[in-house]
């Protein structure tokens, strides 16, 4: 019976649990429906969850554990030879075992004797059937093979049983405890509310999931790399070329690729703040309800744009034209037309990222702006404050928390922008100050270290796992500071 | 004899009150929000250093004609005031006015008590400062001082002047935001049922310094409560469906109205 056959089965089987539910809870009010701790509806919905709740579960752990299982078993009765050649030829050996086995399932009365007399060969009998064997066979491996199929059909056979017996012995066991006072609609919520927080948790669980996997690879990058060497270390030359060769582990200094990573988002934060926040002032403030319905979603169309295309926008727009109209302010200037910036360079990354994030804060300003009552508004216009009056003094210093917070979430953005810096900053590691020049960033290290063939127990790879948390730590701090200083903030206010 | 007599008291009344010079003049206003007309040609005396009451029911278009006084439905958009409203013979409405000047001599309390969160001691600066009215600290002190004490308020936040004015309980809310609107030195003070938030307490002392702010300011309070009318106010108007009603002496108004209308919403036959 196949699993799929066995889950329609027993969702067969739940909905005659909430049929017969419903109906005995209908039977045992005689008719009176208000007689009813609950609707007949939650007896039925009860005994559903009854039947289908273990029997599901039970099905899922089934399919998930049962392969390996066998495979184990299998994989232990291999001749010994095999075993004795290491894990790798066992594993292969296994996975020709198991194509035998499909292949075996295919085979007619006639060809299969044909195959135990040796009349055909395992591989063209297989080859036949479309299954195609990596080496020519052996003649152990049918037999494997049978016991493969012979194990895996009786522990279907064996889940198929349990399942179903789980469900209708679920489902007697549901109907017996229903009666009139019978609390069916509370635990019913209560099963809900467990699915609620599944929910939830599994979110959050996620997220502790994706931290632990970075921390076990960054720590095995720490086992090979001092971590005062990594965090206060000014040279980044993690030598790919050398990886793997004893005595060449190359150095794998923080600190160039943080001081571009901040230097590229202060610059991106200083275009993008003023923008947008005066964006944002005139949008809630001055705009007529015309002028916001049309010029809002159009700026919010900015935040929907693939940063990938703010990159090459960035790599064959404004980098070109920054160190052409440099060149040509250079020659007016002092006669050379050599041009001082250069196309890649933290000004074009940190200009186009400030592009990207103009929406982020327009847009999150313009909501907190609009939020600060109206009446705080009137009573300043009634004072005889003109429009932007009010605004300097009585809007903004009531929407200041709001709007740090939101300045840091986008802090925090441009830290973790990607696409944008790796096209336009640059690659190469330097600390330096002159903003017209390449630097570059964690992200476009984590990318290049990642984007090789290299295995992934070098520390030139392991070190994208370090980078990693490394950026996942500054980011969270600045949140929980935004935070921080929005409390802080509203205290003071309320 | 005794009918004649009331009737010639009643004239001396009208005479003296009549004697009292008019502050603002409203000649045929009529509001438009968008298409709807909310305001029908309103014309309505505002007399000087008196407390005006308006009342009607709800919608009548009391807040309104309240709020073209100091031309705060400037700040609604689609809404269009005509006619002609003069403050000291000079036409508000004219585009050579200032509206923020306007605001400064025709300040506004609202109904819901609206302190910014800022300190007290800063709502109350608020308006002279952005008026330029202080030329040093000690000036804006002195400025502080008097419009709470003319609020009320100052024996209550005297030593608690930096805190924040959102902490206060409602009624000194209320009685700071008219603290800040006194602070601005205006000649007339706009009331929008200024009262409606507040506990019976808190109302009795707003309702007491409304009526001692009398001597120095023109008030004009919209209502809803007509024993606050009563008590507050000597010339009450009455509105219904954006018209003028009538508007006549406060006592009068309540013991005597011209108009059927008039009597049947005091008697709370409708509104």
């Amino acid at each position: 019976m196949s699993a799929s056959l066995l889950f329609l089965l027993v969702l067969l089987v739940g909905a005659s649990a909430f049929v017969m539910g419903r109906s005995r809870a209908m039977a045992t009010a005689g008719g009176k429906l208000s007689s009813l701790h609950s609707l007949p509806g939650y007896h039925g919905s009860y005994a559903a969850i009854w039947a289908l709740l273990p029997s599901l579960l039970v099905l899922a752990v089934w399919l998930v554990a049962a392969p390996p299982m066998i495979d184990r078993s299998v994989l232990f009765h291999l001749p010994t030879d095999v075993l004795n050649q290491g894990s790798a030829p066992a594993q292969l050996a296994l996975g020709q075992v198991k194509s035998v086995a499909r292949g075996l399932a295919l085979l007619s009365d006639a060809e299969r004797s044909a195959l135990d007399s040796g009349a055909i060969n395992l591989r063209d009998a297989m080859g036949a059937k479309g299954i195609p064997l990596a080496g020519a066979g052996e003649p152990w491996m049918i037999e494997s093979a049978t016991t493969f199929n012979r194990m895996t059909a009786n522990s279907h056979l064996a889940m198929a049983g349990v399942v179903l017996l789980l469900a209708i012995g679920g489902t007697l066991l549901a109907l017996r405890g229903i009666s009139q006072r019978f609390r069916a609609r509370n635990r019913v919520e209560q099963v809900i509310l467990g699915g609620l927080i599944l929910a939830s948790s599994i979110a959050i669980l996620t997220t502790i999931g994706i931290i632990g996997s970075m921390l076990s690879e960054a720590l095995r990058f720490f086992a090979s790399v001092s971590p005062t060497e990594f965090f206060f270390g000014t040279v980044w030359d993690p030598r790919f070329a050398a990886a793997g060769q004893a005595g060449q582990a190359g150095q794998f200094g923080l600190l160039p690729l943080l001081a571009g990573t901040l230097y590229i988002a202060f610059v991106a934060m200083l275009f993008a703040v003023p923008v947008g926040l005066f964006a944002a002032i005139y949008m809630a403030e001055y705009a007529s309800n015309t002028v916001r319905s049309i010029a809002k979603p159009l700026l919010e169309i900015l935040a929907g744009i693939p940063t990938i295309v703010y990159g090459f926008f960035a790599l064959v727009t404004v980098g070109p034209f920054l160190r052409d109209i440099s060149g040509q302010l250079n020659g007016l200037v002092t006669g050379n037309y050599a041009s001082f910036i250069q196309a890649q360079s933290v000004l074009t990354a940190g200009i186009v990222m400030g592009i990207m994030l103009i929406p982020f804060v327009s847009s999150l300003s313009d909501d907190i702006i609009t939020q600060v009552p109206g009446s705080l508004r009137d009573g300043s216009l009634g004072l005889g404050a003109t429009r932007s009056e009010t605004i300097k003094r009585v809007v903004l210093p009531a929407a200041l928390p709001g709007i740090v917070g939101a300045l840091l979430l986008t802090a925090s953005r441009a830290v973790g922008e990607t696409m944008i810096v790796v096209l336009a900053a640059g690659v190469a590691a330097r600390m330096q100050i002159n903003p017209f020049e390449p630097m570059t960033t964690v992200t476009v290290k984590i990318v290049n270290q990642l984007t090789g063939d290299l295995e992934f127990t070098s520390p030139q790879t392991l070190v994208a796992f370090a980078l990693g948390i490394t950026l996942f730590a500054i980011t969270l701090c600045l949140n929980i500071y935004a935070l921080y200083i929005v409390r802080k903030y509203r205290e003071q206010y309320e | 004899m005794n009918m004649m007599s009331e009737a010639t008291l009643e004239k001396a009344v009208d005479q003296k009150m009549n004697a009292v010079p008019h502050k603002m003049i409203g000649k045929d206003v009529s509001v438009y929000y968008g298409e709807k007309r909310a305001l029908f040609d309103v014309n309505l005396n505002i007399r000087e250093n008196t407390v005006t009451a308006l009342i009607g029911p709800s919608g009548c278009g009391k807040s309104t004609f309240l709020r073209t006084l100091n031309r705060m439905n400037d700040t609604i958009d689609h809404c269009r005031v005509t006619g002609k409203i003069t403050l000291d013979d000079g036409d508000i409405y004219d585009p050579s006015i200032d509206v923020v000047e306007l605001r400064a001599r025709v300040g506004m309390v609202f109904q819901k008590p609206n302190p910014f969160p800022k300190s007290i001691y800063e709502n109350v600066t608020y308006g002279p400062k952005i008026h330029g009215l202080a030329r040093s600290k000690a000036e804006l002190d002195a400025i502080v001082e008097q419009s709470l004490q003319k609020a009320g308020l100052w024996n209550e936040v005297k030593d608690r002047l930096h805190e924040s004015g959102t902490g206060l309980s409602g009624g000194q809310q209320q009685r700071l935001c008219i603290a800040r609107a006194v602070a601005v030195s205006p000649e007339v003070i706009l009331m929008d049922e200024p009262c409606s938030a507040l506990d019976p307490i808190a109302t009795a002392k707003v309702e007491e310094l409304i009526h001692e702010l009398r001597a120095n300011y023109t008030i004009v309070i919209v209502t809803h409560s007509m024993q606050q009318a009563a008590r507050v106010s000597q010339r009450t108007a009455m509105f219904h469906l954006g018209n003028l009603v009538e508007e006549n002496d406060t006592d009068k108004m309540f013991t005597n109205p011209d108009d059927q209308r008039t009597q049947d919403y005091i008697m709370g036959r409708f509104g």
